[in-house]
């Protein structure tokens, strides 16, 4: 089988989401790469790089710069006329427009997979995680995403992809973008950190989530995470929210304040190596998940795990 | 402008989904059944595009069984959608035939925008609105925060990884919502009596002529492997001495 991953970067660099991405494409088949942006050479030489890695198309043009999935749908509808399965990272950007390409080659797309049980059959979370169902496809081609924590992310050595330039297939001028607010961090990106620190509702403000749970995850190296209630009361921004409608982890140490741990939280953090929680209420659902608990006052006991570390 | 919105009706999201022993599915025999809540903030989107004048009409649909009309259809007039259409099946229908009847229904209505739910809280497809969108060759504003219209164009304010994005789409286009975009109002029961006298049209999948044979077939459906709980630790110097076990700082 002939796979092609939309690599997924931004205009810079080869992000880590696409690496696992790679994993599961390699167990269907040849592995090839589309990167489509503007200015992307050097994206492309990384991405020619990546372990297993047989061809990377290359598509450089304004119309690609935002991945706009207007226009780079028809993209990638193109190149399917040669694959026979493409594979997207269950980012925001591979949600975006991998239904937009299935619904062009008539094909029912398969969302968030975590296994691939054969080359038409593969396991994926329904309701919030709360079951697994295995599904089995009789489309000729397929269209896939790929939840990035249930794959090892293959090596970005090793690998001696050749870069090939596929001809742009235009702008649809349908849509245009007009701008992002992209928090500049100087932390790890949560969904491929080693250790995330998320805080909870119970830290009662914007001003003590930051004060109690910014020196944690700093003196850790590690993301910042928040729950849905917290993200709610405006505590922390949108886009820090782990669960199920927000981020999907896995880091080696989750290390959850004052976070409850109701389903939607625990559909997007359960698969961390290590979690911590540390709590008030002692009979919080969190404890039935947590490796190491920690029962007691968030606001005495993070300061002084900060201090001790 | 018509605003068209597509709605589910799906296990309440209260309810926590039993796995069926057999490993068929889940059970959803005498459960409650709701307004899939992504498809709730769509119909309050619409509604509030109509009192800030901007939509003039609100038009919802279904496709599902027949308990659809009064467990969603009822709830999205409620809050202010002012006719319904059923397009009664009982087979299971996934988001590509949902996507092709739904655009058949675009067709009729000749709506100038769509808004759906970013994903129904069942099988968490994610699919529907951008497979629309493809179909009928329109621009997509997915997970979004913020919608404004402006004239012939609709500013979409979209959650992404690493923060917030605005597109600019000519309409007509699709919007898929994200959790943020608003608080549904409630449909309360004076709106409920309200809504039983706004029309409700109902259809089957022949009257659009939409092959919804499944491309899928689920081999089994079981429950997530389960976390055994660990220790608890007694003060932060435990839990120091532990982090430092782990080779964590």
């Amino acid at each position: 089988m002939k796979t092609l991953v939309w690599v997924e970067h931004d205009n810079q660099s080869v992000k880590d989401a696409t690496l696992s991405t790679v994993t599961a494409a390699a167990k269907l088949g040849d592995v090839h790469l589309l990167v489509a942006g503007k200015g992307v050479s050097g994206v492309a030489e990384a991405a020619a790089k990546i372990e297993g890695v047989g061809k990377v198309h290359v598509a450089d043009d304004a119309a690609y710069e935002h991945f706009l999935a207007e226009n780079v749908a028809p993209l990638i509808v193109q190149l399917m006329g040669d694959h026979d399965a493409v594979l997207f990272p269950a980012t925001t950007t591979g949600k975006n427009v991998a239904p937009r390409v299935a619904a062009a080659l008539d094909v029912m797309q398969i969302s968030d997979i975590l296994s691939v049980e054969g080359a038409d059959t593969f396991t994926r979370p329904i309701y919030a995680g709360n079951a697994i169902a295995t599904v089995q496809t009789s489309d000729k081609k397929l269209v896939l995403t790929v939840r990035g924590t249930a794959f090892d992310k293959a090596a970005t050595t090793g690998g001696s992809g050749t870069v090939e330039a596929v001809a742009a297939a235009g702008d649809t001028g349908l849509s245009t973008f007009a701008g992002a607010e992209i928090a500049a961090s100087e932390r790890p990106e949560l969904t491929s950190a080693k250790i995330i620190v998320s805080g909870g509702r119970a830290l009662g403000s914007s001003e003590q989530f930051h004060a109690l749970i910014d020196p944690l995850a700093d003196k850790l190296g590690a993301a910042v995470g928040a729950s849905r209630a917290a993200v709610d009361a405006g505590y922390a921004p949108n886009d820090y929210q782990v669960g199920q409608t927000g981020k999907i982890v896995a880091p080696m140490v989750y290390v959850a304040v004052g976070i409850s741990g109701a389903i939607q939280h625990l559909a997007g953090m359960k698969d961390s190596k290590t979690i911590v929680a540390i709590n008030k209420d002692e009979d919080a659902p969190i404890f039935q998940v947590a490796d190491i608990g920690l029962v007691g006052d968030l606001f005495t006991l993070v300061p002084e795990l900060t201090e001790k570390l | 402008m018509k605003v068209l919105v597509p709605v589910k009706r799906v296990l309440d999201y209260n309810v926590k989904p039993r796995v069926k022993a057999d490993g068929t599915g889940v059970d959803l025999a005498n459960v409650k059944m709701s307004m899939n809540p992504f498809d709730e903030i769509a119909i309050e989107e619409a509604v509030r595009l109509k009192e800030k004048g901007a939509a003039t009409e609100i038009v919802v649909v279904t496709i599902g069984v027949a308990k659809a009309e009064t467990d969603v259809l009822l709830t999205a007039r409620a809050m202010g959608a002012d006719r319904g259409i059923l397009i009664q099946t009982d087979e299971t229908v996934e988001p590509l035939a949902v996507a092709k009847l739904l655009a058949k229904v675009a067709e009729e209505e000749q709506p100038g925008l769509i808004i759906l739910g970013k994903q129904a809280i069942d099988d968490d497809s994610n699919q529907t609105g951008q497979m629309l969108a493809a179909l009928l060759g329109w621009a997509q504003g997915t997970f979004a925060s913020k919608v404004e219209i402006a004239g012939d164009r609709v500013h979409v304010t979209r959650e992404i990884d690493g923060g917030l994005e605005t597109v600019d789409l000519k309409l007509p286009a699709i919007v898929t919502t994200d959790l943020r975009l608003n608080e549904p109002r409630y449909a309360t029961l004076p709106n409920i009596m309200k809504a039983k006298t706004k029309p409700v049209a109902k259809k089957t999948v022949a009257d659009y002529g939409v092959d919804i044979t499944p491309r899928l077939t689920t081999l089994k459906v079981v429950e997530p492997a389960k976390r055994q709980a660990g220790i608890k630790v007694g003060s932060v110097d435990e839990l120091v001495e532990k982090l430092k076990g782990m080779g964590v700082a």
